[in-house]
């Protein structure tokens, strides 16, 4: 009953998605391929691991899973069960004062279980005008301890015009998601070097860097 | 529900019998000229042709729905256009309930009032209370930023993409004495004269094309393939006055006048297009860009044709 329950909700996520922003993925610089990633991606809205999972084709969406902060999608039980049922989020506490748990050790575990994952480097959501905030370090730490998977810069593109924050009613407008090449793991690298190489694989994707 | 009529049966026959030939060439050509996918041209001759099969199946189950059908329908057809265009204008955060109001109240109130045939409303509706109304939402917002360009926006994406698409729905509530109950055909004459200009142009240019005609806006609209396209497509449209209540001679100017509107139509878009440095609007049918892509020549034809025949032959 349950599982009927979440598959259900995932796919009238899936057509939303879909009738409000027309999502394309754009797979430039890695195929649509069954392996196991780390997705890195720039994050405007809550709504960021929707569109990625939404062009994922559909036997890649049942082993990637979103990592999330605990803080919004433990508020109540719509979320709850969006975030942790639906799609099996890694959730974090992103506050070092209460955690319990190292937010590292949640993500390898996940990946040494074979789930691909995605995740947000700049920490929280982009409100600026800045096309991305500077990385935290998590991604570095991440990067770190499991060198052998694939790390995939993701740029998501016009969600943050489809539903800015604060805003509850979204605009129907064309997002698109592209896929860059793979990282190429750096032994030795510094932990500011390696954030740096991400921050500008990530950038590079966005359509307004290639624009004239 | 009632069969359709006998003139409407005819047309979708005749459209998927073109459509078999088509395939049938089309898939002949691919063995012998392009075996492995490599000819672009051939590729994208098949995506055209797979992309005219939907909309063949679509226009025919939605005319065969009669009214609801064609009105649910076109009123799709407006919000994916919408969406491709307000994706291209440089609204910002200040403008989001006025934008969410054009797709979610504006929208569904202009075909909402084309359903119930409400004349006297849908033909200002947008025109005067969505002009006068969207900018005092905007304004609310103490934006000042560009806020003509934004406003200005909004306004032409909303007549664009709702207002003139919605007089093709709207063909249905004319009525023309010892026409009634045939109007879908009018859609159908709209669509296939607006269409087989596109494809004649499209044809008689590549055949004898020479002289650009608009090198900065359409580098491949040329003299030749305008005035062939032209001429053929109001042949078509005089041929095709059995499914009209016209003359063969007013037919042909009725055809005429709705393959001039789609041709500057479609340059129109064009500019727009180049202004914002893309090619298509959209990518939602392979082979043929987005839904403006294919829309913009009914567009412009549509609301032109809906008054003509409307001063000319409606009673209402």
């Amino acid at each position: 009953m349950r599982e009927i329950g979440t598959s259900l909700a995932g796919a009238l996520i899936l057509f939303f998605a879909r009738f409000i922003t027309a999502v394309r993925g754009r797979w430039d610089g890695v195929a649509p391929a069954d392996e196991q990633r780390i997705y890195f991606a720039n994050h405007a809205s809550h709504g960021d691991f929707v569109l990625i999972w939404t062009v994922l084709p559909r036997r890649m969406r049942s082993t990637t899973r979103p990592v999330a902060g605990s803080d919004y999608w433990l508020k109540n039980r719509l979320r709850r069960f969006i975030g942790c049922d639906v799609f099996n989020a890694v959730l974090i506490d992103r506050d070092p004062a209460t955690r319990t748990r190292d937010p590292i050790v949640q993500m390898t575990e996940a990946l040494d279980a074979g789930a691909s994952l995605i995740v947000f480097p700049e920490g929280t959501r982009n409100t600026t005008e800045a096309p991305l905030l500077p990385f935290r370090s998590g991604l570095f730490h991440l990067a770190q301890a499991r060198p052998n998977v694939a790390l995939v810069p993701v740029w998501i593109d016009n969600l943050n015009r489809v539903m800015p924050k604060g805003e509850f009613v979204p605009v129907p407008l064309i997002c698109t998601v592209s896929f860059g090449a793979a990282l190429s793991s750096a032994e030795g690298e510094t932990k500011q070097d390696f954030l740096a190489r991400a921050q500008a694989a990530l950038l590079a994707l966005s359509p307004k860097a290639s624009a004239p | 529900m009632t069969m359709p009529h006998p003139h409407l049966v005819a047309v979708l026959g005749g459209l998927l019998a073109v459509l078999i030939v088509a395939s049938a060439i089309g898939y002949r050509l691919q063995r012998r000229l392009s075996p492995d996918g490599s000819n672009a041209v051939i590729e994208n001759l098949n995506d055209r042709i797979r992309a005219w099969w939907v909309m063949v199946v679509l226009m025919g189950l939605a005319l065969i729905g009669g009214k609801t059908g064609v009105t649910v329908l076109f009123a799709f057809c407006s919000f994916a256009a919408l969406r491709e265009f307000i994706t291209l204008t440089n609204t910002r955060r200040a403008d989001h309930w006025a934008l969410a109001a054009g797709f979610f109240v504006v929208l569904p109130v202009q075909y909402y009032l084309i359903w119930i045939d409400w004349y006297g409303l849908y033909s200002i509706f947008i025109p005067v209370y969505a002009f006068l109304l969207m900018p005092i939402v905007a304004a609310l917002r103490g934006d000042t930023d560009h806020f003509l360009v934004r406003i200005a926006e909004v306004q032409w994406a909303l007549m664009i993409c709702v207002f003139c698409t919605s007089h093709v729905p709207a063909l249905l509530s004319l009525d023309i004495p010892g026409y009634q109950g045939r109007n879908v055909l009018l859609i159908a004459f709209l669509v296939i004269v607006v269409q087989m200009s596109d494809v004649l142009q499209y044809v008689w240019g590549k055949l004898l094309g020479r002289t650009k005609i608009a090198p900065r806006l359409s580098p491949s609209k040329t003299v030749e393939g305008f005035l062939g396209g032209a001429l053929s497509a109001t042949a078509v449209g005089a041929a095709l006055s059995w499914m009209t209540p016209f003359s063969p001679l007013q037919a042909a100017f009725l055809a005429l006048a709705i393959v001039l509107m789609g041709f500057f139509g479609g340059l129109v878009m064009s500019a727009i297009k180049r202004d914002r440095g893309i090619k298509d609007w959209g990518q939602l049918i392979a082979g043929h860009g987005g839904f403006l892509d294919r829309l913009d020549s009914v567009v412009f034809s549509a609301p032109i044709f809906f008054h003509l025949v409307r001063y000319g032959w409606s009673t209402t």
